[in-house]
């Protein structure tokens, strides 16, 4: 096994929506080969022995898939790595005596509910209003009626790779969701079967995006970055060509 | 009560046909009164909301998670098989029913799984209309791939996401039909209760998760998407979350449990690192297309798999099993890699790995064809391992980077190790033809049921089977129940059976936050897993699995005496969510045991030590054992066995062969 290691942690304590919130210090036990949210069972499991509360922080696939982990890592949404959730951040990424400040989420649109869990629901109110293509079960042609040439179904499944997660909303300074709602954008009008809604889909979804609270967009790029599937900026030139095209449509 | 399985009268390939032209309907006009409720927002219920919510039913969906898309089958990587033949190499709906009842080793129902193989083809359409992006060939057509257990090519797939476009695809549907006021939602819900009344589901208790509430819904029908209970091994590629909670509890309100100790155990996983591991993680089945598997020919063999010579490398799986090579079943290739590292042969600082080696097909299969596409004559070995590594990039990249961020090592230049680990449950609720549990009125949809995988399941057909579920099975079965409760008026949740189910879940909970012992949640968990892996896991015995029995028994009795369950009841408390949810696999823990300890023969991934050939294959005993057992719950942790015998009348049962 390799050496152990310790770590400094300054963690977001808030009780619930309502509370203020405040830093508390842990330190940690923990070795290089230990994700990173194992390091924080560690801790918990050090909480409850000692009669305290444990951090409450969502997670659940713990492989980089469900969106549910979040946490701003030194200041940076899922932690220093470029490409990965924190759920695949490991301790090697770190030295025996660092400290490490762990925040939630923060923008006006994700309320936190405790510690380090927030409340994304915008996200899902969002493709509510149109994320979708309207085709009720049963009514699909043969599959390969619909032909799509590989590089179109290939850049449509790269925009369709987002998980959800809202990193790009707590990294960007407006707390603007435009890297999310362009990659539904994206996908959807690539594909042919996006086509009927086309214009219909993005003014829903960005009347949506904006009744939320959700910011405006200034190009800073920082939600790109800090995209643990390094959806591109690209998505947004493609969601902002859409909206105007629409409006000049009149929709 | 008698296990009626309703299947349709009639040749097997008429009866799904004839069942949908007579099955009885509900009117529009009727749809409209009546509720369904869904808890569960994976593949099965996400796919069974949306559809019923379509078709003008009132849905209320929930989920555990902060969002639908968050359900477990966003995880799924590696493909959904389908009958659609459009490889041209002979695939058909009976090659897929026949597969599918073979690779579960002879323990699933003809009619059901014929179905299923029916309705396969539909599922792919209906993804595609959605706008799922499978992967597809540079004319436009959709792309398959292998895997086990076939040897036809008809898994389709998304990269090493399939799930989670699967899932985008159905949970867009579902925020479809709640954005146009069909579907209520409940997020951060969890269910603990099933409310029945006069013998019949009408509704649910469920915690709200935020605010610790217990909230009361009626319902018609109550559809458990609530997957599948891997986690009572603690360590499982499932989600962190996974559990048995609805199920158990609908178990205790009188669903009958079917094979509870038929486990999968997977392959392919990467391997423990050390005592803190909280979960696994898979490395998809698509990769035993393009790697092979093999351990040191010398036992306790510390070089690096890169210094070892060909001749000195032991394929294991080729030399056993040469028909199928690295591609049979799941339940078959763990073993064998169980077999080689209990036989001294494992690798890696634990010893409990062997390799998956992509090597060869990256410069042989794919290097030499890249190279002859660009007309590089005679490459050297450092060019086609080039050319070939982008090639296996573009069709496994996520699942190799998955794996070096796990590991630190480069699965492009060293092999990887994997060992087998806990990764389905092909045990579930008993469920009959309509997927209707015992309880009327109350339904089991996807890995929440037992119904159609057997003993083993192919991969590339859970995913499948939960959309075959939703999206095709559930929206015409409901019918024949709900025609008959057309005239039910909704009962007020001031109902005394909502008071009782609502007081036994507080005193639960209050229980829990009474014990005020020593130890946490966590590690009655992590204790219960060891148990049942080491003796109800790969390979299971009377001795091992009595005292499994007995060290369950015992475990179960000190976490209610010393587990520490913090905070309040009135707040958000993931600590107490967890302790429900340990409490349940405590119980279901001792039932597996006892459904393995009955089962005398060994099937699928049900491995008993005593019964096995001379070359330590499964023996099956079909003239004792070919049923499905059926577990009633009778009063507190006591059972009564129910068996279905299952009737083969369109496949000739054998011994299963794969070499
Ligand atoms: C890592 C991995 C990879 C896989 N890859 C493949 C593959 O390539 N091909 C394939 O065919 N299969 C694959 N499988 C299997 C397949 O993904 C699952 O069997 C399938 O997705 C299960 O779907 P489901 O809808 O039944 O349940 P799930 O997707 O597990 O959904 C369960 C739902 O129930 C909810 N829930 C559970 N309990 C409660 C409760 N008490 N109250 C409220 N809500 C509750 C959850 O919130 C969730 O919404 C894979 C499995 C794993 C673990
Ligand atoms: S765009 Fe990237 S950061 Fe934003 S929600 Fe999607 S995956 Fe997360
Ligand atoms: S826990 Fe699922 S992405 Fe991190």
């Amino acid at each position: 096994m390799k050496h152990s290691m310790k770590v400094n942690l300054q963690v977001w304590r808030q009780k619930n929506t309502q509370a203020q919130g405040n830093f508390e210090n842990y330190s940690v036990e923990t070795n290089p080969d230990m994700s990173f949210l194992e390091m924080f069972d560690v801790l918990n499991e050090q909480l409850i022995h000692d009669g305290k509360e444990p951090v409450a922080f969502d997670h659940d696939c713990r492989e980089g898939i469900c969106g549910m982990c979040s946490m701003v890592i030194n200041g940076n949404p899922h932690g220093p790595k470029q490409a990965i959730t924190t759920c695949q951040l490991h301790m090697r990424s770190f030295n025996d005596g660092d400290t490490i400040v762990v925040e939630p989420w923060r923008a006006n649109a994700f309320p936190v509910i405790k510690d380090l869990s927030v409340n994304r629901s915008s996200f899902d109110r969002i493709i509510a209003s149109g994320g979708f293509v309207s085709v009720n079960t049963g009514n699909a042609v043969d599959a390969n009626n619909i032909l799509i040439p590989k590089d179109i179904a290939d850049e449509a499944f790269e925009a369709a790779t987002c998980i959800g997660c809202g990193a790009c909303v707590s990294a960007c300074i407006n707390a603007s969701a435009m890297l999310f709602v362009g990659a539904k954008v994206t996908q959807l009008s690539l594909l042919p079967q996006g086509q009927s809604e086309r214009q219909s889909r993005v003014v829903a979804m960005v009347n949506q995006m904006d009744a939320e609270g959700f910011g405006a967009c200034t190009n800073t790029g920082a939600c790109s970055a800090e995209c643990p599937k390094g959806i591109p900026l690209s998505v947004i030139s493609t969601l902002n060509r859409e909206y105007t095209k629409a409006k000049l449509n009149g929709i | 009560m008698k296990l009626e399985s309703k299947i349709p009268e009639g040749p097997i390939s008429e009866k799904w046909t004839k069942f949908k032209s007579t099955v009885p309907l509900v009117n529009p006009a009727n749809k409209r009164h009546l509720e369904i409720i869904v808890v569960g927002t994976g593949l099965a219920g996400a796919s069974a909301a949306a559809s019923l919510a379509e078709m003008g039913y009132k849905v209320s969906a929930f989920c555990f998670q902060d969002s639908p898309r968050r359900a477990h089958s966003i995880a799924a990587q590696g493909g959904i098989n389908a009958a659609k033949n459009y490889q041209n190499d002979g695939d058909s709906v009976f090659r897929l029913f026949y597969d599918t009842i073979k690779g579960g080793d002879y323990r699933a129902r003809e009619g059901n799984v014929h179905r299923l193989a029916e309705v396969s083809t539909s599922i792919i359409d209906q993804c595609v209309a959605q706008g799922v992006p499978f992967a597809r060939e540079y004319g436009g057509t959709l792309s398959n791939r292998s895997f086990g257990g076939t040897q036809v090519q008809r898994t389709f797939y998304a990269a090493g996401q399939t799930g989670q476009q699967l899932l985008l695809g159905a949970y867009s549907a579902l925020e479809r039909q709640v954005g146009l006021g069909n579907v209520k939602m409940y997020n951060r819900h969890e269910m603990v209760e099933v409310v029945t009344i006069e013998g019949k589901a009408r509704g649910i208790i469920a915690r709200n998760l935020v605010t610790g509430k217990l909230e009361r819904f009626f319902s018609h029908a109550v559809l458990l998407c609530t997957g599948g209970y891997g986690n009572v091994f603690y360590l499982s590629t499932n989600a962190m979350g996974s559990n048995v909670t609805a199920a158990w509890k609908a178990h205790k309100a009188g669903a009958y449990f079917g094979n509870p100790c038929f486990t999968q155990i997977h392959p392919t996983c990467i391997p423990v690192s050390g005592h803190y591991q909280s979960k696994l993680t898979l490395m998809s089945e698509s990769l035993r297309n393009d790697g092979r598997i093999w351990v040191p020919k010398k036992q306790n063999d510390d070089r690096h798999p890169n210094d070892i010579p060909e001749d000195e490398r032991d394929y294991y799986l080729e030399r056993r099993y040469p028909a199928f090579g690295n591609l049979v079943p799941r339940d078959i290739a763990s073993r064998a890699a169980k077999e080689r590292c209990d036989g001294g042969y494992g690798v890696g600082p634990s010893k409990m790995a062997v390799y998956l080696d992509f090597k060869y097909n990256m410069m042989q299969k794919y290097g030499r064809t890249e190279a002859s596409k660009h007309n590089i004559e005679n490459p050297d070995d450092a060019t086609l391992l080039r050319l070939g590594q982008e090639v296996v990039k573009e069709k496994y990249g996520n699942l190799f980077d998955m794996y070096k961020q796990i590991t630190d090592e480069d699965p492009y230049e060293v092999p990887m190790r994997i060992y087998p680990a806990v990764h389905y449950t092909m045990g579930g609720l008993w469920v009959d033809y309509n997927l209707m549990t015992t309880v009327p009125g109350l339904y089991a949809l996807g890995e929440a049921n037992f119904s159609d995988h057997g003993a083993n399941r192919l991969g590339a057909s859970a995913l499948m089977q939960g959309l075959a579920d939703g999206y095709f099975v559930i929206p015409l079965t409901i019918g024949s129940y709900l025609s008959g409760e057309i005239h039910t008026k909704a009962i007020p949740t001031t109902h005394e059976a909502f008071e009782a189910a609502e007081k036994r879940a507080n005193e639960r909970i209050q229980n829990f936050l009474n014990i005020n012992g020593t130890r946490s949640v966590e590690s009655y968990h992590r204790e219960l897993g060891l148990i049942m892996w080491n003796k109800c896991g790969m390979a299971r015995n009377e001795k091992g699995l009595n005292e499994a029995i007995a060290e369950i028994r015992a475990l179960r009795e000190d976490f209610y005496k010393n587990v520490r369950v913090p905070g309040t009841d009135k707040e958000f408390n993931p600590e107490l969510d967890k302790a429900g949810r340990v409490a349940d696999f405590l119980e279901l823990g001792e039932l597996m045991c006892i459904d393995a300890l009955n089962r005398n023969e060994s099937c699928g991934g049900h491995f008993r030590e005593e019964f096995q050939t001379e070359e330590g294959e499964a023996l099956r005993d079909d003239e004792n054992y070919k049923n499905v057992f059926a577990w009633e719950h009778t009063e507190n942790n006591k059972w009564e066995l129910h068996k279905e015998e299952l009737v083969y009348e369109n496949i000739k049962i054998q011994q299963r062969s794969y070499k």
